[in-house]
């Protein structure tokens, strides 16, 4: 418990901290002036269970998410992640035992410089592929685990402490590039971990088709120094509720892809029809192990993995998650099944006038 | 192995039947009015620009919330900014869909 309480042990991250606090406070008087911009809370609530070889899981999260504008040229925004985990004991013990986890997910300062260019500091999600900075919260990822190839490119950590240039270059009727490029320091706090890094990426998308591509590059700069590669292409056709995510990325000691799709039922009968609330969803993915390295969080040999999911949209933003998913690996072959409950949040810090 | 072959023919299955929705749905709009007035009138409105924009980058990724007060309308967008990158168009497009 100690180290869930070891937030901002070291002196120039307490005063990151306090600097963040203060203006956070502060944003309270400015944004008064501007009716639309009261600080909020958003973020999900859930309860999941996992069967992955037999054992069982059971993970209650909370995961808040605080966005605080400051004048009209600044946000700060954090998250975490509140988790208490229950497992089976182990070593022939019967019963269960927990564990708490708390993870400040991301605690940022987004400066709008000017339309194409936001500067980011602090502790950020580190801009690789697309999962990490998108797919990522628990009220929006359609499983209940992300793709295996996550730890490629994210450094491990996720995330990254330093600063981060970002935004949209070119936007018109035709196709949208948008970029972002980071240098992250090493950082060994417990809640800023990091690893010293640079990279970014960049997409293509175009609205006519809803089809996007775009690559990620990211260089490991402490330790053997690494470089990693990935590309990604999403195509979500123009109203129609069929959505198809696919992600590879390459390492010096692995490589994977994941693709993902999924297609909400709300052509039979609307999308709060009984039926129109189903989301069949589908995800294969395979990592590929080219030499043995036990840090770059992949799995140790080669694997294979189908999930199949069906999610449920209750009203009032409530979501069921199902999934079924068989993984195979010359380490052993396994299932995993998966339930959960996703409530999501949003709601104004205060009450306003 | 026998999984992975299942696994694929599903793929293939949901790829087929989506492809036939589409394909009826792309029909059924381009046959020709056939009672004029009657037709234009039943047809759903074009989205508005600021639905559009969200669609093309918000609900890339998820889906809309439900409700939300229109105070904090002006943090979502600049939230959103951010993380979608959004052009200065979009974003004064999406905030007067979210707060019309």
């Amino acid at each position: 418990m100690s180290d869930v309480f070891g937030f901002f042990s070291s002196r120039p991250l307490r005063h990151i901290a306090a600097a963040l606090a203060l203006s956070t406070g502060m944003s309270a008087v400015v944004s008064d002036a501007s009716a639309q911009d009261t600080p909020l809370i958003s973020g999900g609530v859930g309860f999941f269970s996992s069967t992955n070889g037999g054992n069982t899981t059971y993970l209650p999260v909370l995961s808040p998410l605080l966005a605080a504008p400051i004048g009209s040229h600044v946000l700060v925004e954090s998250r975490a992640n509140l988790i208490e985990s229950f497992f089976v004991k182990g070593n022939g013990q019967p019963g269960y035992t927990s564990a708490p986890f708390l993870n400040l997910t991301f605690l940022q300062g987004d400066f709008l410089v000017s339309p194409h260019l936001t500067i980011v500091a602090g502790d950020f999600l580190t801009p690789f592929g697309t999962y990490n900075e998108r797919l990522s919260p628990i009220w929006i990822g359609k499983f209940e685990d992300g793709p295996l190839i996550i730890p490629l490119g994210t450094m491990g950590t996720d995330s990254s402490v330093g600063g981060m240039v970002r935004g949209s270059a070119i936007s018109n009727a035709k196709f949208y590039v948008d970029y972002a490029a980071y240098f992250s320091t090493t950082s060994t706090n417990l809640q800023f971990n990091s690893e010293r890094s640079s990279g970014g990426r960049a997409s293509v998308y175009f609205p006519q088709t809803g089809l996007e591509v775009g690559g990620s590059y990211g260089r490991l700069l402490q330790g053997t120094h690494q470089n990693y590669s990935g590309l990604h292409v999403w195509w979500q056709p123009i109203d129609s509720p069929f959505h198809l995510r696919s992600e590879y990325a390459h390492g010096e000691h692995s490589q994977g892809y994941w693709v993902e799709t999924d297609y909400r039922l709300s052509h039979f009968g609307g999308p709060d029809s009984a039926v129109g609330r189903l989301e069949p969803i589908f995800r294969m993915q395979q990592t590929f192990r080219n030499s043995p390295d036990p840090t770059d969080g992949l799995p140790s040999a080669d694997t294979r993995r189908a999930d199949f999911g069906l999610d449920y949209y209750l009203p009032h933003e409530l979501r069921i998650n199902t999934s079924y998913a068989r993984q195979l690996s010359s380490t052993g072959n396994r299932n995993v099944w998966e339930t959960g409950l996703v409530y999501r949040f949003l709601f104004p810090t205060w009450k306003g006038k | 192995m026998r999984t992975l072959k299942i696994a694929m023919s599903s793929l293939f299955l949901a790829y087929t039947l989506l492809l036939a929705t589409q394909t009826r749905s792309l029909a059924a709009a381009a046959e020709p009015a056939s009672s004029g007035q009657q037709d234009k009138a039943s047809r759903p409105e074009p989205p508005s620009a600021g639905e559009r924009a969200f669609r093309q980058n918000c609900a890339r990724c998820h889906n809309a919330p439900q409700s939300f007060p229109p105070r904090i309308s002006g943090t979502i967008i600049r939230h959103m900014r951010v993380r979608a990158n959004l052009s200065r168009e979009d974003e004064r497009a999406i905030l007067k869909f979210l707060n019309p």
